[in-house]
């Protein structure tokens, strides 16, 4: 720091620590807490991979009933598929097959700024019917007693059992439901019930027309759909 | 400090003539945020309890080493590294805890208790000292944070551990759970803590007089 002065150190232990000195220190800080964070990550993350994993592959589950397997489609931009096309990306879109591998439905991941935070929803959709057959909830900090009723309250799950998509999914209040595209909202959660059926119509917007398209093909393998 | 007496002294306070909550009143973020239920009060006292002891461990061992220039960098440094793998455990271990505590979790490297006993206690006392301090202290929150937990659960949700104690008769008062009854259990612990601790003021200085 102070070029060439040539400053001799105070006798008492109180003496200051040169810069290099500082520098060692906070370096070895930092070389220590990379290698103990390096070596924790390696071990758990294999395990938080696989929780992840979990909890999709419950919910997909979950949402589309009688499924027995399924599988992520890819979007190249025109169109969803089964195999990746020259420039496709994973699209957040399951499709489930029963036992005998015939396609059931389609399961969405979308998500949606909430009250808190975003909410992050997995939903069946039957192209068949044209309607959600059921949806859950994989991420939310909806305020505990109020807003977590959107996973929490059985009214309000009821909602989407058999809703409506065409020509788009509103909210209404309470009491108020009369059209099959609609859905009551919950008293005291509003803005989390409403960020949840905009999150349903966001992804319906992106992923219906595709997917009809999709089934439209026979599920694109050929296999037998429940249309054919 | 050499006497086993001392070494329970040096445990013991934390747990109460000098509880982190109840006396200090540090660490408040997560005393009220996560109090919700018993279980969230119970994974969040753990976690500070690891971190807590770990880095008064590492700040101990190393306290002739650390420059006091670049002390506090350092000790931000070690704290933040434990609460890094307290969140890697915990999402590993136990997801459903782990979604339910959020952010709060990496909250935990902010929390004044632990930056302030390296300050105050670790960075000056050898490693049994230091360690004892630490399980003292991180005793004191976890048990504190349970409390107010327990208090909350009940009354807001009607039950304890998430299994259901009063019965479907009983009306959850919301409010307990929400931001709200988190001060209203924290002010009334505080009131029964220290109207005990006068007591027990008044009684000692009673006997000591007579």
């Amino acid at each position: 720091m102070s070029e060439q002065t040539n400053i001799s150190p105070p006798p008492s232990d109180t003496a200051e620590a040169g810069p290099m000195r500082l520098v060692a220190t906070l370096g070895l800080a930092g070389f220590f807490a990379g290698l103990l964070l390096v070596t924790g990550f390696v071990f758990t993350q294999p395990l938080i991979e696989a929780n992840k994993a979990e909890a999709l592959r419950v919910a997909v589950y979950q949402v589309l009933q009688g499924c027995a397997s399924y599988e992520q489609l890819v979007w190249d931009g025109k169109q969803l598929s089964i195999e990746p096309g020259p420039d496709g990306g994973l699209a957040p879109v399951y499709l489930g097959r029963n036992a005998e591998g015939q396609v059931i439905g389609y399961a969405v991941v979308t998500e949606e700024p909430g009250f808190q935070d975003i909410i992050r929803a997995i939903y069946g959709y039957d192209p068949v019917s044209d309607q959600i057959i059921d949806m859950e909830i994989l991420e939310s900090k909806e305020t505990p007693g109020l807003g977590d009723k959107i996973f929490k309250d059985d009214a309000f799950r009821g909602n989407f059992t058999a809703l409506a998509v065409q020509p788009e999914i509103v909210s209404v209040k309470k009491g108020e439901k009369t059209q099959p595209n609609e859905v009551e909202a919950i008293t005291g959660a509003t803005i989390s019930s409403k960020a949840v059926t905009r999150l349903l119509q966001k992804g319906m917007e992106a992923w219906r027309q595709p997917i009809l398209d999709l089934n439209a093909q026979g599920g694109a393998t050929g296999e037998n759909t429940k249309t054919q | 400090m050499n006497t086993p007496d001392a070494h329970w002294d040096v445990f013991l306070k934390g747990l109460w003539k000098e509880n982190p909550v109840f006396v200090a009143v540090l660490g408040m973020c997560p005393t009220l945020a996560v109090t919700n239920t018993a279980i969230n009060s119970l994974a969040m006292g753990a976690a500070t309890f690891f971190v807590l002891f770990f880095s008064s461990l590492l700040v101990s061992l190393l306290r002739k080493v650390i420059a006091k220039q670049v002390r506090i960098t350092t000790y931000i440094v070690i704290i933040a590294t434990f609460v890094s793998l307290v969140d890697m455990l915990l999402a590993a271990l136990v997801p459903d805890i782990h979604k339910e505590l959020g952010a709060f979790i990496a909250l935990i490297v902010v929390n004044c208790l632990i930056l302030g006993r390296q300050e105050a206690f670790a960075a000056k006392n050898r490693v049994g000292p230091a360690l004892l301090d630490a399980a003292g202290m991180g005793l004191g929150f976890s048990m504190a944070l349970l409390m107010i937990g327990v208090v909350r659960e009940l009354l807001g949700s009607g039950s304890l551990f998430n299994i259901p104690v009063f019965g479907s008769s009983f009306e959850p008062w919301i409010v307990m759970i929400l931001p709200p009854g988190g001060f209203f259990t924290l002010g009334f612990l505080l009131l029964i803590f220290n109207a005990v601790a006068q007591r027990r003021a008044v009684a000692s200085s009673v006997t000591s007089q007579s």
